[in-house]
């Protein structure tokens, strides 16, 4: 006791936390990521972990892991690589050395660093003795020794009181970062609420992590991040699909309707459905459904019955829905699908990022059958997305998708709590009972769309189905030039969004050398690549999409301001592909990576300063 | 115009009535369902504006076109999910699926069971005609083994499905069976289907003229129906047959059919039909009856109670509501962990 450490100030700092699926990783990192919030850092968090509930023990397969990135200056990513990384066991170390900066501060559980683990972790060498960890400080810390020793006094069998060793990992990180032990305490006492013993438990090893980080030598150096600057307010952290599930109670109660929610559990969407259960203090319903396509038509029958409906799902979700989607759009009902898009094709990667669902969602349905899809680019706009979608879906009656992905869904940020007072009030083209002029397929002249009448309405019986209607009347049709009409109306319909969006903003100068094209979740990567390079001079910019269709009225113009455009997806190019559809005389350069990863900033900045840099004839005009 | 509102009491037949033209064969089945439903609907006691009938894809699955109430001709299969959501939404409609045994048996089963499973109160008529009729003449899963159609050339070789059995495999609470010639049968049934709470299957033996005419005929046919029904009523002995001696006795664990006045039997040997027991044992003996040894029941065969699931549903939402601190999202965005950054 009693060193006297140095403090080195930093902007911003990453810590990884990584162990076995059931080593308490996630809540390690999140007790973090709260203690950081609380002390007013800025964050980004970002989850990755197998899609098996338990890998075998101390597999790489098994490794589970949490990255927190806070900082001083604003953060837009979780990081690129740790400054920080805990590993509970030698398959963790294994899998993250890849992703630890030089000079890292590495703490490890020494106790789990035996011949056995190195054998499961596929460890032919001893790392702690050949020359791969050099450069880098190395924390052996006995912490399953320790955490047993301080659990002794509860009678904990070994099993319960290994599921302890993240506080004292926790500990350890109070003390390295110069944080009030109590906000651990704090955050003890609110999570195991109602089983006293295992907060007592729990607060041992917080403090014995804590007085041993402080007693050891390797530890000589310790972080203060300030609080961030240029944010001020109220604040939550905020995961994507927690964001969602609320920015939807939040439009069903600006729209004066109460939320119906059809899902069927799949990874990664299935948090909004648990949240939404809860939520039935607000009105809202959630029916877990027998399938996808039950989740998505009960939304479909919820809707004809007056709700604002909604399903959720992620890719092979989104293919069995396809032809229910159909029918959303051929009877203009409202209904609101989110996608978390995960790797795909089939099954894929269940748990991991990936953008490869924007065809699917703009044309994998029969027949012409446009609707709006829009996708939410940052863990807590995902809100505002949401809200959007319902909007959009409701003043319109269309169907809407809105695209998120793993990386949102489970990432989290920083989010200034809004006042829904301050929320737009959303208006579905209802009708009063007994309207005379009613007919199922009569328009508003200016939105093209129908009008919304609710079974249990006096007077507005009618019928409503897949069969192609006759135009205004809503009768069964199957005129070749009333087709005609009626696709056409439905794609005006649509189109006509447009007016009510905002255009498209750019990131830096509205002309230059090169504008960096992205949508929806690679947001932060690209932001603080483009942001890093303007700074350096660069003419570059950036052109983030959340409207995706429509897309914005300006679009042609921001495109066209620059000698060079990059579109940088995380899949093989599907969003280019849709702007060289659209805009055959300006070129795309695409930039993809398909990895189950977000972009890093580094390869980012790398790619576009070789755009940049690279002379080929002609290119000195819009290329 | 503004159409005036009536009275509940004063409802018609002729108010679900609509001038449209039903495209059904002249000699469905389907026309008889139909209008017994209309003459069925004002009996119900419910609002003409609070009936709404769901449809999935096949030649019965048109009939929300043919009648005065809101509808939804949905897709092929989903009736039972599209219903599902309606009747959640807002349980004060009375909802009635539509459909055929392509669609709730084939595509639509796994709807089909999960809607008895959950026991949402809509009424589902099965019309049964044990082929595909809109792609002309398949079979469907309730078609006969050895049925020879346009794709089982040499005769099916799969077994058919008993819609009462997986009704009750599905812990279905109500199960009632009729034939499309006998409008008065189907009436009394309807009403009861539309008076029970929870999912009501009604099977419509419905004959189809074009591609399996008459496939019902040894149980409906003028000279057999006697003998070969056994119209089932809750707290009646089960009596049949042209001369009304016949009857149905359990015994040996198992049924056996039996005659009224032959080997010392009388009225008091005979079962009298409990449709209201929650034990489904019975009721699947009753169901599976089935010719030449036994007739076919019809009627009511099982009206038994349990939870609702739309119900249940809304008490939870109304208790949450009761109980609840977080009375709006607003509250719900300032709840829990929250984070005060200053300068």
């Amino acid at each position: 006791m009693g060193k006297n450490p140095k403090v080195v100030q930093r902007e911003e700092v990453v810590v990884k936390f990584a162990g076995d699926s059931g080593d308490g990783m996630q809540l390690t990192g999140s007790q973090f990521s709260d203690a950081s919030a609380f002390i007013g850092n800025d964050l980004s968090t970002f989850p990755d972990y197998p899609s098996e509930i338990r890998a075998p023990q101390g597999t790489v397969a098994g490794v589970s892991g949490f990255q927190v990135h806070i900082g001083h200056k604003e953060v837009t990513t979780p990081g690129d690589q740790a400054d920080v990384l805990v590993a509970m066991n030698p398959a963790a170390l294994k899998a993250n050395m890849k992703w630890v900066k030089p000079g890292a501060t590495i703490i490890i559980d020494i106790d789990n660093f035996d011949n056995k683990h190195y054998k499961k972790a596929g460890y032919v060498e001893d790392p702690l003795h050949d020359d791969s960890l050099d450069g880098y400080n190395v924390v052996k810390a006995p912490i399953t020794n320790l955490t047993r020793d301080t659990v002794k006094p509860y009678g904990f069998d070994p099993k319960t009181a290994d599921k302890t060793r993240n506080q004292f990992v926790a500990g350890m990180l109070y003390w390295l970062f110069n944080r009030d032990i109590k906000l651990g305490e704090d955050f003890l006492n609110d999570k195991f609420k109602s089983k006293p013993n295992i907060v007592k438990a729990n607060t041992a090893v917080l403090h014995a992590g804590y007085n041993y980080a402080e007693t050891i030598e390797a530890l000589s150096t310790t972080f203060l991040v300030d609080p961030v600057k240029n944010k001020k307010g109220l604040f939550r952290n905020m995961t994507g699909n927690l964001a969602t599930a609320w920015g939807l109670l939040a439009a069903a109660e600006r729209a004066g309707l109460e939320l119906f929610l059809g899902s069927y559990p799949i990874t990664p969407a299935t948090e909004i459905l648990q949240e939404i259960a809860k939520r039935k203090h607000l009105g809202a319903v959630a029916f877990q459904a027998e399938d996808e396509i039950a989740g998505i038509t009960s939304a479909i029958g919820a809707s004809f019955a007056g709700r604002l409906a909604v399903t959720s799902t992620s890719g092979p979700g989104l293919a069995l829905k396809g032809e229910a989607l159909g029918l959303a759009v051929i009877t203009e009902l409202p209904l609101v699908v989110v996608n978390v898009q995960r790797g795909g094709p089939s099954t894929g990667l269940p748990t991991k990022t990936e953008q490869s669902d924007l065809m699917q969602a703009l044309y994998g349905r029969s027949g012409e059958s446009p609707l709006i899809v829009i996708a939410a680019s940052t863990p807590a706009n995902c809100f505002h997305y949401a809200f959007e979608a319902a909007r959009l879906s409701l003043e319109h009656m269309t169907p809407v998708i809105l695209l998120t992905d793993s990386y949102l869904a489970n990432g989290s940020e920083l989010w200034k709590i809004p006042n829904t007072e301050d929320l737009p009030e959303i208006h579905p083209p209802l009708v009063k009972d007994n309207d005379e002029n009613y007919q199922p397929y009569r328009r508003d002249p200016e939105k093209m769309n129908r009008y919304w009448a609710i079974p249990g309405q006096e007077g507005l019986r009618h019928r409503i189905g897949g069969l192609e209607k006759e135009d205004v009347t809503g009768n069964v049709s199957h005129d070749p030039m009333n087709h005609q009409v009626m696709v056409t109306k439905r794609k005006e319909k649509v189109e006509k969004v447009a007016d009510d969006i905002p255009e498209l903003e750019v990131i830096g100068e509205q002309t230059g050398d090169l504008l960096v094209i992205g949508w929806g979740g690679t947001y932060g990567g690209l932001v603080s690549a483009v942001t890093d390079l303007q700074k350096e001079g660069v003419s570059i910019s950036l052109a983030q999409f959340n409207y995706i269709h429509p897309l914005p009225r300006n679009t042609e113009k921001v495109l066209a301001g620059f000698k060079k455009r990059i579109v940088c997806e995380i899949n093989m190019g599907q969003f280019v592909s849709h702007l060289r559809s659209l805009y055959q005389h300006l070129g795309f350069r695409q930039y993809n990576k398909v990895q189950g990863l977000p972009f890093f900033i580094s390869e980012l900045k790398a790619k576009f300063m070789s755009v940049i840099e690279e002379q080929q004839p002609g290119e000195t005009k819009n290329s | 115009m503004a159409e005036v509102i009536k009275d509940i009491g004063t409802l018609t037949k002729k108010d679900f009535k609509l001038d449209t033209s039903v495209k059904w064969c002249a000699g469905c089945g389907a026309h008889s369902v139909l209008s017994s439903i209309q003459s069925t609907l004002p009996e119900t006691g419910i609002k003409k504006e609070d009936v709404v009938t769901v449809s999935g894809i096949g030649c019965s699955s048109r009939f929300p076109y043919y009648i005065d109430t809101y509808g939804f001709h949905s897709l092929h299969g989903r009736a039972s999910a599209i219903a599902s959501g309606i009747k959640v939404a807002n349980p004060n409609l009375s909802v009635w699926v539509m459909t055929g045994d392509g669609d709730s048996m084939a595509i639509g089963g796994n709807h089909f069971i999960h809607i008895i499973r959950r026991n949402i109160n809509v009424n589902i008529i099965l019309f049964n005609n044990k082929i595909y009729g809109l792609t002309k003449g398949q079979y469907s899963p309730t078609t006969p083994k050895g049925s020879i159609t346009k794709t089982s050339p040499e005769g099916t070789i799969e077994n058919p499905f008993q819609p009462g059995e997986l009704t009750m495999g599905a812990q279905g609470t109500f199960f009632a069976r009729v034939v499309d010639s006998d409008p008065k049968m189907m009436k009394d049934v309807f009403l009861q289907a539309a008076e029970h709470k929870g999912t009501s299957v009604v099977e419509v033996l419905l004959n189809c003229v074009i591609f399996a005419n008459e496939v019902h005929k040894d149980i409906t046919g003028k000279d057999v129906r006697e003998d070969h029904q056994i119209l089932l009523k809750h707290g009646e002995p089960m009596i049949f047959g042209k001369e009304r001696n016949k009857g149905i006795r359990y015994s040996c664990n198992r049924l056996e059919v039996v005659t009224i006045g032959e080997n010392g039997i009388t009225e008091e040997d005979l079962m009298v039909h409990d449709a209201t027991n929650p034990d489904d044992s019975m009721h699947y003996n009753l169901v599976r009856m089935g010719l030449p040894e036994y007739p076919v029941a019809m009627g009511v065969i099982r009206a038994a109670e349990s939870t609702v699931f739309e119900s249940m549903m809304h008490e939870q939402v109304n208790h949450a509501r009761a109980e609840t601190k977080i009375k709006t999202v607003n509250d719900l965005l300032h709840s829990g962990n929250t984070f005060r950054i200053d300068d």
